[in-house]
């Protein structure tokens, strides 16, 4: 099987801070990682591999920081890794990104044959869209099948596949054709350690760099901020609300005495809630 | 050859490994270097001070694109008590040269940059991978190591020990040691981010001048201990560390309660007001000296760094004995290699000699005796910072008094807290241990 | 594979992102639509509230509102559509046809962008749910337009184009984001990131039916199956009247009772911050918050919880927000309406039996 895997470097959310003065990101040594949706995808990759031959390709648009990244998905052990590069593609909102991942997925099926099926990460935790994906679907043509939760069957002679789908009351059970563009459900497995030779290969691998133009993107004018229909136009901190919590109990001589405090406040400012509260306490 | 064999392998990418691993590849070795972090740095997020002296050696042109902060121009010697310090200040715009001596770093920055050097030198590097055990030969020969991932050992003509104080595999391969807690301080640190221009105006200074301020006194309890607090260009760290036995035998404290002290002290307190506080980490640092250092080479292996316990906790220098360590074994390592010898004890030993040439074994044998001299007399750390105090404060206050009583009242305060013979004693003692 | 490319649908080269006149052939493009959800005969809450959202847009625009509606069985979404009408529809386009019965991605992006470049609306809302973000992203790439994900809050500026504001660097900050010179402007919301509006049943509206054209042999992806999630257990959380949370200041697993007591007694749902499903001790569907679920109860109890921006923007919409924790400065009394400073653990069992007894003693007195 061939697999492509598109996996998003994202400054790690959990250590970013906003400056205290002036409310500005500060991004200064904020560590970089692979966007953990991704990675749902990348095993399930690996696995399909592993059953049934194959290789997978990891790929990414980013800045040239990104290929470790990539690196790091070949330590994972997959077996290639394709950087898209260059400074038109600087401010991609979904629609111009998924511009270029689009040809970037030509390309490298012009080099090394066409994916049976393009892995992308249910979403991203920066951009957090979940638009990417079915963007690059649509361009391509491929099927989609996003918040798969397993693949259940697969025949990639036949060009088969069996899913199910996290839907919103349910699961769907799915059949449909490849090439298809699936996104995995978190948890629906767990990303494994490469082996020691996957991290010494990995070190010495080459990451295959394009830029614009050696991926056959001709028409900069969907790339970038130029591409993006969407602009934004302003950023700014959440605002504070005035007045914070009103105090209750403070003195009060025990937590019993706290409690009631509280619910006399909760109900003075909730007078209906108590008498539903009541009803529905009746009802069980 | 198979694969798997490398000329050397490097276990650790601090700044002694780092040293190690870019000479070896700079040299045309086959170079392996194993971190078991994230990435190099990613276990050590706070501020330090590099000296350009020892890195200069190693990469001559550093300063065009190592991440550094900011440069010294002032350091604050401070001898603290409750109330207030008294200290020294050395500032000089002599500092503000073209090629500074001392800098502020970021180590996780500083460390992924240096490690970017060794990458692009030719060395193979591997992250998120701990070396477990050396891998032996019969007749106890180390040729290689073991690692927590699944798949075969890596065979290679020498391991370079670059594995920081705790030095894992060297203590579970019989190398060395367990640590003492009287040879190691435990050091707490943080990251307080202000804005630049606030720091600037707080410390008196422009574009990338830096201040360090060293303090020593009443806020480390009666142990053995200093504070420190350096600027960096966003952020301030700051940190205080004491002898691991210190935190056992004498004072209740922890070393998180010794930091908050620290910061609240009405000296710190106005430098840090208003700053997020982020990055709050502990850290052993190897304070034995001479006498702790242990056995440094032995067949197939050699020791470098914090794991060779180089760590000149006077002066608090550190990095630099570990990148100069790292470079010599680096040295003798690959005249070894490149004329065909084998990387046995007796040729190793070498590298021993360069250490014993360099600064690092002299300043280390100069300061021999002075933790024996800090731990017999804990006083030093305690009676003579508030003796300080109190001293300065008779001469300043103009209240009336006369200054010859003055003079005495200090003098007379000073001999009924340690008595003539005491404070000459401990002149002498200190007289013997410094030289 | 590039067979079914879309094209652009603008001039290339001209910076997107620029405001200039809007092209020729978007100036007709006119009213608010809001995409119906309709699954196993049940309309979605998100698309009731987003009618609610989508009424303001259209009165401020003065144009009219639309809800669009796919489905199997022509009868259902009839009376489906009679509801849109009473959450603020002015009209509802009804596409009813064997092939639609299931979502799916292929007719529904077919059918959807047909609609729309017949009926050129300038707005399009969807919910982002499982649903909505699968259509989405396929109907914005095909009609090469904008889209604003999760946004939290909509607003028509001076120039009458939809500002859509979105919380960007993992909640950390906020931003707004305009298509300016594509239509429709697309753009998706949270479930319960819009109150519910009142519904008025005597409200009425028109109905354009619309034939689509598809064939079941053309549609490569089959349901073979739905599981459906029969009761699941924390269906209700997002909907309930009360919700009680606990975060870390809980401080074991087995405190996770506490807070089930307590909502148990108050007959609501009960739920967690996102530590607690890391650490195992609940799972991950009662996770509330900007990655878990969005909450809009009438009364909000956080205990132990400090209130991190990625917890609170998942309960901001509560009508009351009620803190515990021992930390007086924690983060979460900055915007709770009422706090208590003191041990979780202590309170919360306190709290339960009062309340136990108050709702007692009420209902012998009523
Ligand atoms: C609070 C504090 C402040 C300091 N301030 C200064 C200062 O201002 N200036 C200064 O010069 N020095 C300072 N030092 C000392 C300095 O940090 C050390 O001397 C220096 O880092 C030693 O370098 P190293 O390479 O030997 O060890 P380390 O920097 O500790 O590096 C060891 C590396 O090996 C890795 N490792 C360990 N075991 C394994 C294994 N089994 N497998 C794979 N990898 C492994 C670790 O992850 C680590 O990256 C300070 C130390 C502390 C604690
Ligand atoms: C991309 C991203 C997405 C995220 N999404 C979510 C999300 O959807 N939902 C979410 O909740 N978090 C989310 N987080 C995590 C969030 O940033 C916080 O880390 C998290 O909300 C903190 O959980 P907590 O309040 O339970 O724990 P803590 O922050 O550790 O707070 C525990 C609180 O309990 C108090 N306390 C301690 N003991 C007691 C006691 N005995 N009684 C009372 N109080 C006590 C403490 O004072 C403290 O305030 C996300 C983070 C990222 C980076
Ligand atoms: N720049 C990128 N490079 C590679 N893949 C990407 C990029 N941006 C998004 N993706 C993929 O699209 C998915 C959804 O992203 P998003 O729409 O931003 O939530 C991600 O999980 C990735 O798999």
């Amino acid at each position: 099987m061939r697999i492509f895997v598109c996996i998003k470097q994202v400054p790690d959310s959990a250590q970013i801070r906003v400056h205290p003065v002036t409310n500005t990101i500060m991004r200064q040594g904020v560590p970089t990682i692979i966007n953990p949706y991704d990675l749902f995808g990348l095993e399930e990759a690996l696995r399909l591999r592993d059953r049934f031959g194959g290789e997978v390709t990891v790929m990414t648009m980013g800045p040239p920081m990104a290929s470790d990244s990539l690196r790091k998905a070949l330590t994972y052990g997959a077996d290639r890794a394709v950087l898209l590069t260059d400074r038109f593609f600087a401010g991609s909102d979904t629609l111009a990104t998924s511009y270029a991942l689009a040809n970037l997925i030509q390309k490298a099926s012009d080099n090394w044959g066409k994916p049976d099926i393009v892995f992308c990460g249910k979403q991203t935790i920066d951009g957090d869209t979940a638009q990417v994906g079915p963007g690059i679907a649509r361009r391509l043509g491929l099927t989609q099948l996003t918040y798969v939760s397993s693949i259940d069957a697969i025949d990639p002679s036949h060009g088969t596949i069996t899913v199910r789908r996290r839907a919103d009351h349910g699961v769907q059970v799915l059949q449909s054709r490849l090439p298809a563009m699936i996104t995995m459900m978190e948890g629906s497995n767990e990303i494994r350690r490469g082996r020691i030779e996957d991290a010494l290969r990995a070190a010495s691998a080459e990451v295959v760099q394009w830029n614009a133009a050696a991926a056959g993107i001709t028409d900069l004018g969907h790339c970038g901020l130029r591409g993006s229909p969407t602009v934004v136009k302003k950023v700014f901190a959440p605002p504070s609300r005035e007045e914070k919590a009103t105090l209750v109990g403070e003195g009060a001589a025990n937590p019993t005495a706290v409690a009631n405090d509280l619910i006399t406040q909760i109900f003075a400012r909730q007078p209906v809630l108590e008498g539903d509260l009541m009803h529905a306490a009746a009802r069980h | 050859m198979t694969r798997n064999h490398f000329d050397a392998i490097v276990v650790g990418a601090g700044p002694s490994g780092n040293a190690a691993a870019y000479m070896l590849a700079q040299r045309g070795l086959n170079v392996l270097q194993i971190e078991r972090g994230e990435y190099a740095g990613s276990k050590n997020v706070q501020g330090a001070i590099l000296y350009a002296d020892a890195l200069e050696k190693i990469i001559p042109d550093f300063r065009d694109e190592a991440p550094l902060e900011r440069h010294i121009v002032e350091q604050r010697v401070w001898m603290m008590d409750d109330a207030g310090h008294t200290g020294m200040h050395h500032r000089s715009d002599d500092y503000n040269e073209d090629k500074p001596n001392r800098y502020t770093i970021l180590r996780a920055q500083f460390d992924k940059w240096f490690s970017r050097c060794v990458k692009e030198a030719g060395a193979t590097v591997i992250y998120e991978t701990t070396v477990t055990s050396l891998m032996r030969d019969a007749s106890g020969w180390v040729v290689g190591v073991h690692t927590d991932r699944n798949g075969e050992g890596i065979t290679a003509d020498v391991v370079i020990l670059a594995e920081g104080v705790n030095g894992l595999v060297g203590r579970a391969s019989g190398l060395r040691e367990e640590l003492k807690p009287e040879n190691v301080a435990l050091a707490v640190k943080e990251m307080h981010f202000l804005p630049q221009e606030v720091i600037d105006a707080r410390f008196n200074l422009k574009g990338d001048e830096g201040v360090v301020i060293e303090a020593m006194g009443t806020i480390t309890e009666g142990m053995v201990g200093t504070a420190f607090l350096y600027t960096n260009r966003e952020s301030i760290s700051v940190g205080i560390g004491c002898m691991v036995s210190d935190f056992t035998d004498v004072g209740q404290a922890t070393p998180h309660g010794l930091l908050d002290r620290f910061k609240a002290h009405p000296s710190i307190r106005p430098l840090l007001e208003g700053s997020e506080i982020k990055e709050y980490a502990a850290h052993l640092i190897p304070e034995g000296g001479y006498k702790a250092i242990p056995e440094l080479v032995g067949n197939g292996w050699l020791v470098v760094g914090d794991a060779g316990h180089f760590v000149n906790a006077v002066h608090r220098e550190g990095s630099n004995l570990a990148m100069t360590t790292g470079r010599l074994a680096a040295e003798t390592v690959a005249d070894i290699i490149l004329s065909g010898g084998s990387c046995s004890r007796h040729n190793l030993a070498a590298y021993v000699d360069a250490v014993k040439e360099s600064f690092v074994m002299k300043d280390m044998k100069k300061y021999k005796d002075i933790h024996g001299f800090l731990k017999k007399g804990r006083h030093v750390v305690d009676l003579y910072p508030r003796l300080m105090n109190r001293a300065a404060q008779t001469w300043f206050r103009v209240d009336g008094v006369d200054k010859r009583s003055k003079e005495s009242t200090i003098m007379r305060e000073a001999w009924r807290a340690r008595g003539i013979g005491g404070l000459m004693g401990d002149a002498f003692k200190l007289m013997r241990a410094w030289r | 594979m590039n067979s079914s490319a879309p094209r652009p649908a603008a001039a290339a080269g001209s910076r997107a992102g620029m405001k200039k006149e809007l092209p020729e052939h978007f100036r007709s493009y006119k009213h608010v639509w809001v995409f119906i959800e309709f699954e196993q005969g049940e309309i979605h809450p998100v698309s009731l509230e987003l009618l609610g959202e989508g009424r303001k847009l259209a009165d401020q625009l003065q144009v009219e509102l639309a809800g669009v509606l796919l489905g199997g069985c022509g009868a259902a979404l009839t009376g489906a559509a009679g509801i849109c009408h009473s959450y603020g529809a002015d009209v509802v386009y009804v596409v009813a046809h064997p092939v639609l019965a299931d979502y799916r991605n292929e007719p529904y992006t077919r059918v959807m962008t047909d609609l729309v470049r017949k009926f050129e609306p300038e707005i399009m809302l969807l919910g982002a749910t499982v649903l909505g973000r699968d259509l989405a992203g396929s109907v914005a790439t095909t009609l090469q337009t904008g889209l604003t994900a999760d946004c939290t809050e909509l607003a028509i500026d001076d120039e009458r184009s939809l500002a859509a504001t979105r919380p960007t660097f993992g909640g950390s900050l906020l931003c707004t984001i305009h298509t300016l010179n594509f239509r429709p402007q697309m753009a998706t919301v949270r479930p319960r990131v819009m109150p519910l509006p009142v519904p008025d049943t005597s409200r009425t509206g028109r109905i354009v039916e619309y034939q689509a054209e598809l064939e079941e042999s053309d549609i490569v992806t089959k349901v073979i199956d739905f599981l459906a999630d029969r009761n699941s257990e924390s269906a209700q959380l997002a909907f309930a009247d009360v919700a009680v949370a606990g975060g870390l200041g809980l401080r074991s697993a087995e405190n996770v009772s506490l807070v089930r007591d307590l909502a148990q007694v108050l007959g609501g749902d009960w739920g967690g911050s996102r530590p607690l499903v890391q650490k195992g001790w609940i799972p991950s569907d009662r996770q509330i918050g900007q990655t878990g679920k969005t909450i809009r109860p009438r009364l909000y109890i956080a205990a132990g919880i400090s209130g991190a921006i990625q917890h609170r923007v998942g309960v901001e919409g509560s009508d009351l927000i009620v803190a515990i924790n021992t930390d007086p400065n924690a983060p979460i009394f900055e915007f709770a309406h009422l706090g208590v400073v003191g041990d979780a653990t202590v309170l919360l069992p306190a709290l339960t039996e009062a309340f136990r007894s108050r709702l007692a003693v009420n209902r012998l007195a009523g």
